[in-house]
């Protein structure tokens, strides 16, 4: 037996962002403007997804992925009694989706009548990070309750990011959260990210959101 | 906890290669992860005992180089490494750096046992 190094230099996730590669092109290719919705369990993604299906389904046909660990579907029952088209996945305990699972649940959604597709990741801080869905942008949800800290203590989660929501700022008077501190942590991570500080509950701030998000839709079809 | 996805990809990328070079077995595994990637050795470790049973690869090591994250000041160009917290810059203070590495995540190479042919 003779022993032999054997160089591969290969990405772990090469395979995943393989298939995450081939959802973008998919959805390119059927004009649908995607987003990847992250944030940890309580942060209001589902509230966050309802208020901007609200503000859009006038203009824009919006099909829905929820990613949930358990085979529960209060989240998508919720949006399909919006009247969108809603699609779950049940990971099965895992922690995050990936480009697989997404590819999969993109055959059940009509595509070619879709203008926007909004995928609800799994409710965690740490491994969705690592998957690229490949959804037009990567959108985080963090909320005032959950303390000015989480971009510290998160790194990962904020450097792939186009979108950040601060959820709950209609809390910010009962709870501490020191915005400059928060704010100074993402610039370490992601400067100049696009934020949004919102508060789905009174509805403020919501309406800078829609724009900018009508504007990127509008755009992406002309790229 | 990701780690079970990223044990069974290890695996899936070092048997390709394995079977690439015609080895009999792969003896060794050496992964280069960034700091900045929450990934948890001991966690990989564990399941690869279980993912790599039957295949090519059982019984290799798992080797992990580790490689520190660096940030580079953009106001006053030094250069630090962050260890447990994410800090502004040590000298001036500032909030404008470019991480310039600890965001790896990569199998480098794989050691490989080949059956030798005798000569005749």
């Amino acid at each position: 037996m003779s022993a032999i190094r054997v160089p591969v230099v290969e990405k772990i996730f090469n395979a995943n962002d393989q298939i995450a590669h081939q959802n973008r092109h998919l959805m390119n290719q059927n004009d649908v403007f995607a987003i990847n919705i992250m944030a940890s369990p309580g942060a209001g993604k589902t509230s966050f997804i309802l208020q901007t299906i609200k503000h859009l389904q006038a203009d824009f046909k919006i099909g829905v992925i929820e990613g949930d660990t358990a085979a529960v579907t209060i989240d998508s029952d919720k949006v399909v009694a919006a009247g969108m088209p809603a699609v779950q996945i049940n990971t099965g305990g895992e922690c995050h989706l990936d480009a697989t699972m997404v590819s999969e649940a993109l055959t059940r959604l009509p595509l070619a009548e879709l203008d926007l597709v909004i995928v609800e990741n799994v409710g965690n801080l740490i491994c969705p990070a690592a998957f690229d869905l490949g959804t037009s942008i990567n959108l985080l949800i963090a909320s005032v309750p959950e303390g000015d800290d989480k971009p510290y203590k998160y790194p990962n989660i904020y450097r792939g990011l186009e979108v950040l929501i601060i959820n709950k700022t209609d809390l910010q008077p009962y709870v501490q959260f020191d915005m400059d501190y928060f704010t100074r942590g993402v610039q370490l991570l992601n400067p100049g990210l696009t934020t949004f500080p919102v508060s789905c509950r009174t509805g403020e701030g919501i309406m800078p959101w829609i724009d900018w998000l009508k504007a990127e839709i509008l755009r992406s079809r002309q790229g | 906890m990701h780690e079970l996805s990223v044990t069974e990809s290890i695996l899936s990328i070092a048997s390709e290669y394995a079977q690439k070079s015609e080895a009999k077995k792969v003896t060794d595994i050496h992964l280069v992860i960034g700091r900045l990637s929450s990934i948890v050795d001991d966690s990989v470790q564990f399941y690869w005992d279980f993912v790599a049973e039957n295949t090519i690869c059982q019984g290799a090591k798992l080797h992990f180089n580790r490689i520190a994250a660096k940030l580079e000041c953009q106001d006053c160009d030094f250069t630090y490494e962050i260890t447990e917290m994410l800090t502004p810059c040590p000298k001036c203070g500032g909030f404008n750096t470019h991480i310039i590495s600890g965001e790896e995540f990569y199998l480098e190479s794989i050691e490989i046992e080949k059956e030798e042919f005798k000569t005749l």
